[in-house]
Order: C-alpha cells, then sequence, then structure tokens
C-alpha cells in the first residue's frame, strides 16, 4: 500500500503505524467505482435483454420484426457508433500526448458520430410510430422500444458529459482529474458500443431470422 | 369545459382537493401530531439558532461518521413509522370477526400493511444496515473516510427523499393499495388507476439510486482504502460481511431500478410488459422483482451476521471460532443467493423440476448459515462471557433465528410450500428472521457501537427492560400467527368468518403491545443515556475490550479518524496491539487531507422530490423542470475542481493534546 | 366451521396435536388445524412431508439451542471457568462436523424434496385415493373449471353443464382435476382441506390434481391478495358421496338460471360477498374463453393471436389494427390504451376501474352514467353494494 514506519521495525516491536501520511493518490478509487458503476448498469441493459428475450415473440397479432426492421438502416447507425468509439480511442492517444487540441477536435469528432447516431435512431423510431408500430401496440414492441430506446438515452447522455469535458478541457486543459474523466468517459461509451453490437446482434439481426 | 378547469389540471395534474383525505379521522388526528410535533422542531431549531450548524455540519457533511448517524435517525424515525403501521394490522385483524368490519376499511387497511412493509424493508432495515456500515466499516479498516465522501453524502438525500416521499402519500393522496411487492396487473394502471402504485415507484426509485451509489461506494472503500497489512484475511468479519453486502447491492439493486422503470413505462406510456393483453406477461414481474427481492433479504442479514460475530468474539474474550470458514460461509451465502429466488413463486405453476432445483439451492444457504451459527457457538466455548446488552440481544438472536430457519427450510420444500405459501405462517417465518436477526442484529450493533459514536454508554436499566419486552413480546406476537398458519388462515385478510381464531389475533396484538413497550424503553433508553452522558462517560474509546481497530481512536472518533494510518499485523488488529504493548504516538503529527462538505447532494435530492411529485400528480411542468435541474446542478458540480482541504497540524495536535490528557485522567 | 371431520386418532402426527392442545390451554381443536389434519390425500402427504422435514431439522436446530443456553451458562463471566482459552479459534475436526453436520441432513431433505416434489406436483394426475388404495383403472376424474372473478369464484362442470358460484362440491375418492384462470389480477385458489394452493393468472391456465377422501364441509378461499374484496373471497366446497354429489347436481340443474356470456360479463363485474350462485347450464366454450381473453364479443382470443405471432407476425398494416385486443379496463371508447403522458388533462385518472374520487365527472360534463365499480370499496362500509351511483354526481373541485 505504502511505505511503512520509519523507525525500523522488528518483529518483537513492530510498528502499528505509519509515520508519513500515506500516499493515496487523488481519485484513487475512482475507475474501480466506476468500472462497478458500468457493470450494475450492464445489469439494467441485461434485464431489459432478457425481458425482450421473454417478450420479443409477442406481436399481438401485429407486425413482426421482419416487417418493422429497416436492416441497411441499422446497419449505417451500427457504423457511426463503431466508428465513434474509433474516434474516441483517438481522442484518448492525444490526451496521453497531453495534445489538448487533438484532444478536443477528436471528441468532437465522436460527439459528432454519436449525433448521427441519435438522430437515426430517432428517424427509425418516428417512422416506427407514424406506421402504427407503436410501443403500446405489442409488447414486443414494447421491449424493443424500451432496449432501444434506453441505450439511446445513454448515448444522449454521454454526448451531454462529452460536451461538458469539452468546456472543462478547455477551461483547465488535460489535468489529472480531466484525463481522469476522460478516462471514464472512455469506458462509458466503449460500453455503450458492446451494448450495442447486443442489441444489433440480438434484436435486429436475430429478430430477422425469427 | 371552461378554460380555468384545464389551466388547473395543467398546473396541478390530477391533485385535487379530493387528494387531501380529510375524510380520514386516523389521517386528520395524525397530521395534526405532526403538524406539531414539526412545528415545535422547526421552533426550537430555529429558537437556538442551529440552522446553520444543522445545514454547515450535518446536512452538507461528507464524514462517513455523520452520514452514519444521520441515516441512524431516518432509520428510527422511520421505524415508528412503519411500526404504528403493524399496530394498526393488529388491532383490525383482531377486532374484525363475528361480522364486525374493525375500524379500518379496504381501502386504508389495504394501504396499511403494502406501506408497513414498504418503510420496514426500504426505510428502516436499508438506512439503519447502511447507517452502521457507513459508521464502522472506515473505522475499521483504518481510513479517513470512504472512497466517493460526495457521493456518501447524495446517497443519504436521495434515501431520504424516498422517505419523504413515501411519508407525503400519508397526507396528500393516498399510498399503494397491492401489497409490498405490487404484483401486476394488480399494480397495473387499469386496475391501479390513482396515485398509490406512483408514489411506490417513485419513492422506492429514488430511494434505490441512493442505495447503489452507496453499494459502489463501499465496496471501493473496503476494496481500496485498507490500512497497510489489512490483507483480504485479516478484515474484521463485519467488513467482511459489509463487502459482500455491498456487492449485493450493486449486483441486485439495478434490477429493481429496471422493473421498476418498466411498471411506470406501462403505467406512464401505456406499454405492453406486465399488462393481460397486448402479450405482456405479469409474470416476467414477478420474476424480476424477486431476482432484486431474495438478494435483499441477505443484504440485511448480512451485515447482522457481521455485528453478531463481532459482539461474541468481543464479550467472550476469544478470538472468533473459525474466521475462515466464516468467510466462506459468508461468500457462499452471497453467491447462492442469487439462485433462489423462484422460492417465492412455486405456486405459480412451475414444472416439478424447476420447484426441486429452487427448493433445494434454498436448502443449501441453510448449510453456510448453520456453519456460521456453530461458529459462534463455539466462539462462546471456553469464553468468559460478559452478558452486556450486546451479548444478551446475540443470545436471543441466536434462539430466535434458528427457529426462523427452520421454518424457512420447510418452506423451501416445494409441496409443503403450497399449503404454507401466503399463509401466516410465511409472515410469521419472515418476522422470525428479520426481527430475530436483522432488527436484533442492530439493537445488538446500536448497543455496541454507541460508546464510539457518542462516548457514552447506553443505560443499562432501560435497556434491559427494553431487551426483554422485545424478546417476549416477538414470540407472543409471532407464535400465533405460526399457529393461524397452520390452521389455513391467509395473509392480508381485512375481516374473518371463523371466530374460533380470534383468540389468537389478540393474543398476538398483545405481543404486539409488548414490542410497543419495548420501543418505548428504548427510546427512553437513549433519553436517560443522554440525560446521564456524564455518568456513563467512557473516556477511554475502548469500553468493552474491544479487538478491532474502531477500537483505537478515541469516542468519538476525530474527523479525521486516526492521526496517524495504523498499520495492522493480525485479524484482530486492536486486540494484536493492546497485547503487544502497543504506545499511542504523542507527536510527530502531520496535517491531514480531507474532503471538503457541500451542498450539492442536499439540492439533487430536493429535485428528485420535486420530480417524483410531479411524475406522481402528472404535473409535468414540474417534473420536466425538476429534471433540468438535476441534470444542471449535476454539471455544475462536475466545474467544481476544489473539493478538499488539509486539516492543520495544529489542530491535529490540539485534538491529540486533548485526548493524551483525557487518557491521563483514566490512570 | 359448521361441520369438522372426526379426528382420526389412529396416526402419530394427530397423536400429537392432540398432546399440544391440553398443553396450550387454548381452545385448539384439532378441527382448528386443518393444514396438520386435512381430509383430501395430497394434503395429507403434504402434512407428513411438514412433519418429517420438521422432525429432521429439529435433529440439529434442537441440540444448537441446547447448546447456545449451556455455553451461555457455563462460561459466563461470573463461572471463571478454568479452561477459559482467549486463542482458540480453530480445530480441524470441529469445523469438519460443524459443515457435514447441516450438509448430510440437507442431503436427506434435498433427496426428499426432490422426490415429493414430483409426486406431488400438482399437474400429476393423480395415481391414489389415499394411501391403501391405488385408482382403479380407466377412472376418469371430475373436471372443474375454476375461474377467479373480483372477488368471488366461478366453477364449471363441463361434464354436467352447470356452474356454480361459491360453491364447490366433489364426489368424496373421485379424482377431480381442476383448470384454473382469472379474469383480472393474480389470485391462488385454495382448499387447504384438499390441497395445496395454485395461482389463479388471467390469460394462463394453471392445473390442480386431487382427491377428497371425507365427507365434509370445508373452506375454500384466494390465497393471494387481489385488491379490496380480497378478504370476502372464499367459497364452501362439499365433499359428498356419490349419490349426494349427483343429488346436488341435480338441484343445480333443477333451479338455476343458464350462464351465457350476457350474464357471464355481468357476473365479471366486481362485487364483494356474493352470495352462492348457480346455473343449470352453462355456455361450453365459456371457460375457453376466459382463458384466452374473450368472453366478451368482438374480443380477439389469445390464442388466434398467439398463432399469428408463432406464424411470424401479421404484416405492416396489422399494426393499426387494434380493434378488440384491449382487456384490462376496457370501456369500449378506447381500444389502444393512453398511458398517463398521452392522455389529454382531462382524462387523467379515468379508467373503468375507477375510484370515488376520480370517478367525479368534471366541472362542465355531465356524468357519463356508466356502472362505478368500486374497486376499492371505499365508501362502503357494510361492504353489501357494488354499486353507489349516488357517489358520481359531486362534482370535483380542482385546486
Amino acid at each position: 500500500m505504502s511505505t511503512e514506519a520509519t523507525a525500523a521495525p522488528t518483529d518483537a516491536n513492530p510498528a502499528f503505524y505509519l509515520a508519513e501520511e500515506p500516499h493515496h493518490p487523488e481519485g484513487s478509487s475512482t475507475a474501480l467505482g466506476f468500472w462497478m458503476y458500468l457493470m450494475s448498469d450492464c445489469l439494467i441493459f441485461a434485464c431489459l435483454f432478457a425481458t425482450f428475450a421473454v417478450l420479443g415473440g409477442s406481436y399481438a397479432g401485429g407486425p413482426g420484426p421482419k416487417d418493422l426492421f429497416d436492416l441497411p438502416l441499422v446497419a449505417l447507425n451500427t457504423a457511426m457508433l463503431l466508428f465513434s468509439s474509433i474516434t474516441y480511442g483517438f481522442a484518448m492517444l492525444a490526451t496521453e500526448k497531453g495534445k489538448v487540441g487533438a484532444t478536443q477536435g477528436w471528441l468532437a469528432v465522436t460527439g459528432l458520430f454519436g449525433l448521427a447516431f441519435l438522430s437515426i435512431e430517432l428517424y427509425e423510431f418516428a417512422h416506427l410510430i407514424h406506421e402504427g408500430a407503436t410501443p403500446q401496440r405489442s409488447a414486443f414492441l414494447s421491449s424493443f422500444f424500451t432496449l432501444v430506446g434506453t441505450h439511446g438515452l445513454h448515448v444522449t447522455f454521454g454526448t451531454i458529459w462529452l460536451v461538458t469535458l469539452m468546456v472543462q478541457v478547455g477551461k483547465h486543459g488535460l489535468i489529472p482529474a480531466n484525463k481522469r474523466r476522460l478516462m471514464c468517459l472512455s469506458m462509458f461509451w466503449h460500453f455503450l458500443d458492446v451494448i450495442w453490437i447486443g442489441v444489433f446482434t440480438f434484436v435486429y439481426l436475430m429478430g430477422m431470422l425469427r | 369545459m371552461s378554460d380555468s378547469y384545464t389551466l388547473a389540471k395543467i398546473i396541478f395534474g390530477r391533485l385535487t382537493w379530493e387528494s387531501f383525505p380529510i375524510h380520514e379521522p386516523i389521517l386528520i388526528g395524525t397530521f395534526i401530531m405532526v403538524l406539531i410535533g414539526g412545528v415545535g422542531v422547526v421552533g426550537a431549531i430555529t429558537k437556538y439558532k442551529l440552522w446553520g450548524y444543522l445545514w454547515t455540519e450535518w446536512f452538507t457533511t461528507v464524514d462517513h461518521k455523520r452520514i452514519g448517524i444521520m441515516y441512524m435517525i431516518l432509520g428510527l424515525i422511520m421505524f415508528l413509522r412503519g411500526f404504528a403501521d403493524a399496530i394498526m394490522m393488529r388491532l383490525q385483524q383482531a377486532m374484525a370477526f363475528n361480522g364486525s368490519e374493525g375500524y379500518l376499511n379496504a381501502h386504508h387497511y389495504d394501504q396499511v400493511f403494502t406501506a408497513h412493509g414498504v418503510i420496514m424493508i426500504f426505510f428502516v432495515a436499508m438506512p439503519m444496515v447502511t447507517g452502521l456500515m457507513n459508521y464502522i466499516v472506515p473505522l475499521q479498516i483504518g481510513a479517513r473516510d470512504v472512497s466517493f465522501p460526495f457521493l456518501n453524502n447524495f446517497s443519504f438525500w436521495m434515501t431520504t427523499s424516498g422517505a419523504v416521499t413515501v411519508m407525503m402519500s400519508l397526507f396528500v393522496g393516498e399510498f399503494a393499495r397491492t401489497g409490498w411487492l405490487a404484483y401486476p396487473p394488480l399494480s397495473g394502471i387499469a386496475y391501479s388507476p390513482d396515485v398509490g402504485v406512483d408514489y411506490y415507484i417513485w419513492a422506492l426509485q429514488i430511494a434505490g439510486i441512493g442505495t447503489l451509489l452507496s453499494g459502489v461506494n463501499l465496496v471501493a472503500t473496503i476494496v481500496k482504502m485498507r490500512a497497510p497489512g489489512m490483507t483480504m484475511m485479516k478484515m474484521p468479519i463485519f467488513t467482511w460481511t459489509s463487502l459482500c453486502t455491498n456487492v449485493l447491492i450493486v449486483a441486485a439493486f439495478p434490477v429493481l431500478t429496471a422493473v421498476l422503470a418498466l411498471l411506470s413505462l406501462d403505467r406512464y406510456a401505456g406499454t405492453a410488459f406486465f399488462t393481460n393483453d397486448f402479450g405482456g406477461n405479469a409474470m416476467m414481474y414477478v420474476n424480476l422483482i424477486w431476482i432484486w427481492g431474495h438478494p435483499e433479504v441477505y443484504i440485511l442479514i448480512l451485515p447482522a451476521f457481521g455485528i453478531f460475530s463481532e459482539i461474541t468474539s468481543t464479550f467472550s474474550g476469544k478470538r472468533l471460532f473459525g474466521y475462515t470458514s466464516m468467510v466462506y460461509a459468508t461468500v457462499v451465502i452471497t453467491i447462492l443467493s442469487y439462485v433462489v429466488w423462484l422460492h417465492h413463486f412455486f405456486t405459480m405453476g412451475s414444472g416439478a423440476s424447476v420447484n426441486s432445483f429452487f427448493g433445494i439451492t434454498t436448502m443449501v444457504i441453510s448449510i453456510p448459515t448453520g456453519a456460521k451459527i456453530f461458529n459462534w457457538l463455539f466462539t462462546m466455548y471456553r469464553g468468559r462471557i460478559r452478558f452486556e446488552l450486546p451479548m444478551m440481544w446475540t443470545i436471543a438472536f441466536m434462539l430466535t433465528f434458528t427457529v426462523g430457519g427452520m421454518t424457512g427450510v420447510l418452506l423451501a420444500v416445494p409441496p409443503a410450500d403450497f399449503v404454507l405459501h401466503n399463509s401466516l405462517f410465511l409472515i410469521a417465518h419472515f418476522h422470525n428472521v428479520i426481527i430475530g436477526g436483522v432488527l436484533f442484529g442492530l439493537f445488538a450493533g446500536i448497543n455496541y457501537w454507541w460508546p464510539k459514536a457518542f462516548g457514552f454508554k447506553l443505560d443499562t436499566v432501560w435497556g434491559k427492560r427494553s431487551f426483554w419486552l422485545w424478546a417476549v413480546g416477538f414470540w407472543l406476537a409471532f407464535m400465533p400467527l405460526y399457529i393461524l398458519g397452520l390452521m389455513g388462515v391467509t395473509r392480508r385478510m381485512r375481516v374473518f368468518d371463523d371466530p374460533s381464531l380470534q383468540i389468537w389475533f389478540v393474543i398476538a396484538a398483545l405481543g404486539a403491545f409488548m414490542i410497543a413497550a419495548g420501543i418505548a424503553c428504548m427510546l427512553m433508553q437513549f433519553y436517560v443515556s443522554i440525560r446521564d452522558r456524564e455518568k456513563l462517560r467512557d473516556t477511554t474509546g475502548d469500553p468493552w475490550d474491544g479487538r478491532t481497530l474502531e477500537w483505537a481512536t478515541s469516542s468519538p472518533p476525530p474527523d479525521y479518524n486516526f492521526a496517524f494510518t495504523p498499520v495492522i499485523h493480525d485479524g484482530d488488529a486492536w486486540s494484536d496491539m493492546k497485547k503487544r504493548g502497543y504506545q499511542r504516538p504523542l507527536d510527530g503529527f502531520r496535517s491531514i487531507h480531507m474532503p471538503s462538505n457541500t451542498g450539492t447532494g442536499v439540492i439533487l435530492a430536493g429535485l428528485s422530490t420535486a420530480f417524483s411529485v410531479g411524475m406522481i400528480w402528472y404535473m409535468w411542468w414540474l417534473a420536466g423542470l425538476s429534471f433540468v435541474g438535476i441534470l444542471a446542478v449535476a454539471i455544475g458540480h462536475t466545474f467544481n475542481y476544489k473539493r478538499d482541504f488539509h486539516i492543520p497540524v495544529e489542530d491535529v495536535v490540539r485534538t491529540e493534546g486533548e485526548r493524551t490528557k483525557l487518557l491521563a485522567t483514566q490512570g | 366451521m359448521s361441520t369438522c371431520p372426526i379426528p382420526d386418532s389412529s396416526t402419530a402426527p394427530r397423536r400429537f396435536l392432540r398432546f399440544l392442545a391440553p398443553l396450550m390451554l387454548l381452545p385448539l381443536s384439532a378441527c382448528n388445524f386443518v393444514v396438520m389434519n386435512p381430509a383430501g390425500d395430497v394434503a395429507v402427504q403434504q402434512r407428513d412431508l411438514i412433519l418429517i422435514s420438521t422432525g429432521l431439522m429439529l435433529l440439529i436446530i434442537l441440540p444448537v439451542m441446547a447448546l447456545t443456553v449451556l455455553f451461555a451458562w457455563r462460561y459466563r463471566k461470573s463461572a471463571e471457568n478454568p479452561d477459559y482459552d482467549p486463542d482458540w479459534d480453530h480445530s480441524t475436526s470441529l469445523e469438519l462436523i460443524i459443515w457435514s453436520a447441516p450438509l448430510l441432513i440437507i442431503i436427506c431433505l434435498g433427496a426428499i424434496t426432490w422426490t415429493s416434489t414430483h409426486l406431488l406436483d400438482p399437474y400429476r394426475p393423480i395415481e391414489r385415493i389415499d394411501a391403501s388404495r391405488k385408482i382403479a383403472p380407466n377412472t376418469k376424474p371430475l373436471e372443474v373449471e375454476v375461474v377467479a372473478l373480483d372477488w368471488k369464484w366461478l366453477f364449471i362442470y363441463p361434464e354436467l353443464g352447470i356452474a356454480t358460484v361459491n360453491e364447490l362440491a366433489a364426489p368424496v375418492d373421485r379424482p377431480i382435476s381442476f383448470k384454473i384462470t382469472s379474469s383480472t389480477v393474480m389470485n391462488s385458489f385454495y382448499v387447504p382441506a384438499l390441497a395445496g394452493q395454485i395461482y389463479a393468472m388471467p390469460g394462463m391456465q394453471t392445473v390442480l390434481h386431487a382427491v377428497i377422501n371425507k365427507p365434509g364441509d370445508y373452506e375454500g378461499f384466494s390465497a393471494n391478495y387481489s385488491g379490496a374484496g380480497f378478504s370476502h373471497m372464499r367459497f364452501r366446497f362439499h365433499a359428498l358421496d356419490q349419490t349426494g354429489f349427483d343429488r346436488w347436481a341435480a338441484t343445480v340443474k333443477a333451479d338455476g338460471q343458464a350462464l351465457d356470456r350476457p350474464t357471464y360479463l355481468k357476473l365479471e363485474k366486481p362485487s364483494e360477498k356474493d352470495p352462492v350462485r348457480r346455473f343449470a347450464t352453462v355456455d361450453a366454450t365459456l371457460f375457453n374463453s376466459i382463458v384466452n381473453l374473450c368472453a366478451r364479443p368482438g374480443q380477439r382470443c389469445m390464442s388466434d393471436l398467439m398463432h399469428i405471432d408463432a406464424m411470424g407476425g401479421a404484416g405492416k398494416e396489422s399494426a393499426k389494427d387494434v380493434e378488440g385486443l384491449r382487456h384490462d379496463a376496457h370501456d369500449g371508447s378506447d381500444p389502444l390504451e393512453k398511458g398517463a403522458l398521452q392522455k389529454e388533462p382531462e382524462e387523467k385518472g379515468s379508467s373503468p376501474h375507477l375510484l370515488k374520487d376520480s370517478d367525479k365527472a368534471p366541472p362542465g360534463k355531465t356524468p357519463t352514467g356508466h356502472q362505478h365499480d368500486n374497486r376499492d370499496m371505499t365508501m362502503n362500509m357494510d361492504g353489501m353494494s357494488a354499486h353507489h351511483p349516488s357517489d358520481a354526481s359531486a362534482p370535483a373541485h380542482t385546486l
């Protein structure tokens, strides 16, 4: 953990305290804490996936996935999110090198990809609702909209957070606190990517095979 | 339709004059009492100019000790409310015979039993358990605070926000009439269109966020902040059980969040998750809520097990027998608690193989639990047991809990459960383990750690009165319920046909009144102890000849807990230090790095309460504004980079000097 | 309880209870302990299982409790026991016993659980009349279709073509096969003297097989809270000999009305403390349509919908085709239910299953006059009438 007391301790007379303040680097628990938060968030998605697994076949005499899903559009959407993950990676590389400008640039690109993803998703939702395939129409659609929508909501908050961080990096530069935050957002963003791959496979691809 | 009518609907949603229960004399009486009490408290605080002190020293504090105490106070207040509900139920069931409808109509009675369950689990047991963990764990591991001090404050206020929301339902609108787990379709918008279930959802959702964050916080604290030398297998057993509990919280509460979110979508957006029609499936809800609900039971009992372990070892004057097997037992229980949820609904028509699988996994949990009881037994063996109050509660627990455990295993046998499910036998069983296990554990813990928190012991005369009234009252209140269960009497009944049952309900009501007397004695115990605090003063910081680190520092501990970070060589660290002639350092102090207080937690929780009210009463403007407010405050908080300060070395020297003097007067 | 079968003192458990009764000095007739003294073979086996499991567990619970008291007494501080050993904290042999003793008991109990759960599976047809009598081959069980309504029980006898409300009858020693469902919310069908309970759930069908061995008049009820009228959701179960049962069936045939769809739809509406009702004839498809949520004319049956779903859905155009799908809170006006967020301000808190406050018409609107379902039974302490038309007239005062 840290250095022990200066006076050499012996077995008979061991040191029972540290004479120096232990050096707990600020935010040393942040990565662990944030990781645990992500895992708990992952459990929320697990519940939503389970709900979709149970209710995904209950169309209530209405349309099924084959009638509704537009795979090329979803593939485009997936590409947006995957690209955003890559660009976030570039932002982190720039951060490591301490380049504020490059970091900001890549963050902006990431945010734009995120917005593109959200816009395509909203277009998809609006289209479905317009056709009458609303979340109220069947349990399948309820669980579909909720699972995909919850992911979309996460991306929305991620984007808000990203903008906030860009402002903070702009104000204070790449200080340790900001680096830590960038690292957390990076975990969050990649996590959403992983979840989306699950959604794409499990909801869209397997839905088409149903 | 008039415009002012529409305008009023937009502003007040579905809140009307009719929402205030002015036709319920019981509620009006309660409201007047609460009003008088509230005005008294607010008046006193204002008169003695305590608002500033409360705000700066308590409400905004990030000190884990103060937050722990606030959790305990919250739990205690809510306990009085939850117990009032219990007494009302006992009275109703003792009266409603021979054609009498009792004194509560269904509308009121059904709220009472729902509120009793919700309050006792979420707003009594949870805050008290969290409070003890918050107070004790950082001290036991030799840390200055938890990993995320601000988050800790925020978690507490979110829990409080949930409690406030539940209390609000008493006077504005009504609470759910669905039972404490709100099974759909009954809790769906079609069958419960009023505000009750919405109060339920938002109170639990908000409090659940607090609990989840506090779970993350304590896991990180235990994993990252232990004093040097404290390996995992040298952690005090209470810290171990706390670790497992908080892992359970992090792994179980998201499920509650998700399932409540789905139920609220059904209610607010008209989706079809748990409806009868449009392909919904109510059994999905029952599964999900119990996937959270069963671990929840262990979230409550594991810390109690930890408390009993500490107490048995301390008061027997011995090391804990079988520390390693105790740790493994705890971990096994933690894991197994996830694969037993279906035993709550064997009667829902699963196949025999599924039912027996979950029945057997449930029974398997009794093996590590049994091992724990044996370990406490053999800790007492060859000890010298001091029967102080904490130890008395522990013995009472061992005798009570074993019976509860036995009936629990009985209920895990599916064919037996078919005849006992939902009966008063089940009610007796879970009160047997929750009162006999969790509550007795909390009382033992309060009596044990009170001197640490306040620097004086609790009065034993009133403590013993309370103890005996509780122990006897418990059996008197719940034995009849076991018997009634075997007579085939089911739970949540408001009136009864068979007059021969009445005597049992009367006995149970008498038991409940004994418990009420026990609670009164406990409050008296607190009062008398605070009054006689100088007589009960403990200056050593170690009144029980304790064995773990929390007893190494002063009582109450200074803000920074330990002037120097302790180094651990043994599981019973403080025992080891005492035995090997540890000398308290008297110089060489340094300034200490600490987190600063912040009011953000209070503000965020307040906005969350406003958001809940907006959602419950369909005041969409309020919900929207509060939500934007929450976002803005949260983002604003991240712009504050200056969140810590240093306690100057002079302050440390002064504090430690005072302690040196105090210890010297000890002789 | 009006009649109570005289307990047969030959079996051990009952002797045990008789021994217990004077001990408690309380009015404990064996009859009260219906779970411990049932009259049907399934419930008897379940009772035996309770006793066996309890006995098994007492093997370990009693010694633990005795040791607790003994150790607490022997090792109290004032006893100054000489063998005090503050550092004694481990013993491998003791640990072995500590873990293996409960393990052995759980292994026994687990084996019993596995076999008994399969033998007493409510879905498993009855194989014996009681401990000594096997079932004659080709015995056809008596079929009873059970519907939990708000808050009463409907029993349909498809073979006899009759139906009853809040009254169940069956011949002794003949297996009974229950098919169970519910019309709105979850209930649990439970006759303690006969057999364990099973949930009654809307849109689903559960099954219970049982047999009653002693003639008598037993109690049945819902064991799962289902709303305001739950306390009174009780019925009598008459176990009769074959001639008695035939006579009972004949009386039902003779004096009852017909249970057709309109009668059922009226019956289905929430009500409390319903008297026994008998129906001489019953619509043969009624139960099936209740399970499939299509008892009301114009409703589409779940079985049909599920068939469509299994074929992959009904195509894009079907999205807007929602006629006949709504079952919950159906007031005939809105086929696709709106959540709170989608409602106009004046619609808020309105629903056919209304409460007394929100059911009142807003000013400027005439009361709709549809029947008040009074789901929460708030206003009537006598609980007899479900309809309080007077309650729908007072205007609501908005703040």
